[in-house]
């Protein structure tokens, strides 16, 4: 029980330190920031229902007034922007990429990087994408269109969450709770 | 830990959180059943009026948060430039506009601990599943648990500076997502030790 909520409180708290970090920009001029790695790291990490409830946290804390997100952007006025829609579907993002995470037999690197390219980009998109053609009235075709400018570097963290899932499984084996035969609750 | 509300005090703060929720959410539903320019000019302009019976700065304040929108703006009114038909563009520009700065004044005009005295009061329901305790605890745990692992990071990119002339980048990831599951670890112990979450 307190192992569960100390793991989402951290993760919560560490999504919202990678949105701290300076922006870093591609060469072709793609910013990327390390907030939805941290999305995805929640789910490959803790597997998908606590990594789903850690972002599920971390965006109550949004709303309640924090500037968490990356930008020091925060309250109640990103729930109805254009980005709505990654907003709501982060965790489902981060569950998709957790569900992956526990159900194949795959090596740590290619279950967390095919988690996050299914749940960070494929689902994550279909929300946000969905939420711009909402907000900006446009066809979901054209807002497509707009979501392709993030798709370089969201490739590049889904790479980047396999990589880190591999490193945090050779350095803590026990601490993967996602890789975890019968997790202790 | 900074918060978005705003430190100049407004007729606003004093207003209880709950019904300025309660209007911010029908204030929204209102604003996308509504595509006529004129009312929705007409409710940008209202809620301008509000930001401004606060004074300048916090006026200033207001339109500075509104910044991550440009882009968003830029992009429709572009659109609608091609295909001409600039009056649709206005109506999507005009309520984007209005909902958010709407949603930002409520968080601009309400303290933390409101906010989460009405979470409280809306989480109730929930108690079988999630006893508020827990919540409270959660909550407790990610606003304490921020400024430590952001001191974590920057040690973890002193270090790194020390040894290597490069820009440590998202190398850092790992040590850091590492520390905060041995952090979690130590806390959960700690908390049995003290009686359990509840």
């Amino acid at each position: 029980m307190e192992r569960s909520l100390t793991h989402i409180a951290l993760f919560a708290a560490l999504i919202a330190v990678l949105g701290l970090v300076p922006r870093v920009d591609l060469a072709t001029g793609v910013p990327i920031t390390a907030q939805s790695l941290g999305i995805m790291l929640c789910g490959t990490v803790l597997g998908a229902k606590r990594g789903a409830l850690a972002v599920l946290l971390f965006l109550l804390l949004v709303a309640l007034g924090l500037p968490l997100l990356s930008g020091g952007r925060g309250g109640l006025g990103v729930f109805v922007g254009p980005s709505a829609g990654f907003l709501v579907g982060f965790p489902v993002a981060a569950f998709v990429a957790g569900w992956v995470m526990q159900r194949t037999t795959l090596p740590p690197f290619w279950a967390a990087a095919c988690g996050a390219v299914i749940g960070g980009i494929g689902v994550l998109y279909i929300f946000g994408i969905s939420g711009m053609a909402l907000v900006l009235d446009k066809s979901l075709s054209e807002a497509a269109l707009l979501g392709l400018a993030f798709l370089p570097g969201d490739l590049i963290k889904a790479v980047l969450a396999g990589l880190l899932t591999l490193a945090i499984a050779r350095a803590r084996p026990g601490a993967l709770l996602s890789r975890r035969d019968a997790p202790a609750a | 830990m900074l918060t978005l509300t705003s430190p100049v005090e407004t007729a606003l703060h004093r207003l209880r959180a709950g019904p300025k929720l309660a209007v911010l959410a029908g204030f929204t539903f209102a604003l996308f059943w509504i595509s006529a320019p004129l009312w929705l000019g007409f409710a940008l302009v209202a809620v301008g009026g509000l930001y401004l019976r606060g004074g300048v700065q916090f006026f200033r304040h207001g339109v500075a948060m509104l910044r991550p929108l440009w882009p968003f703006v830029a992009v429709v009114g572009l659109w609608h430039l091609w295909t001409e038909d600039l009056a649709a563009g206005g109506v999507i520009v005009l309520r984007m506009l209005a909902a958010v700065a709407a949603a930002n004044l409520v968080t601009m005009t309400t303290r933390l601990s409101d906010m989460i005295a009405v979470l409280e009061r809306l989480a109730r329901p929930l108690a079988p599943v999630l006893p508020p305790r827990r919540l409270a605890l959660a909550i407790a745990l990610v606003i304490r648990f921020i400024p430590v692992l952001t001191e974590r990071m920057a040690h973890l990119a002193q270090a790194w500076r020390a040894r290597s002339g490069r820009r440590p980048g998202w190398r850092l990831i790992a040590p850091a997502a590492l520390a905060a599951l041995d952090d979690a670890e130590q806390v959960a112990n700690a908390l049995r030790a003290r009686g359990g979450a509840g």
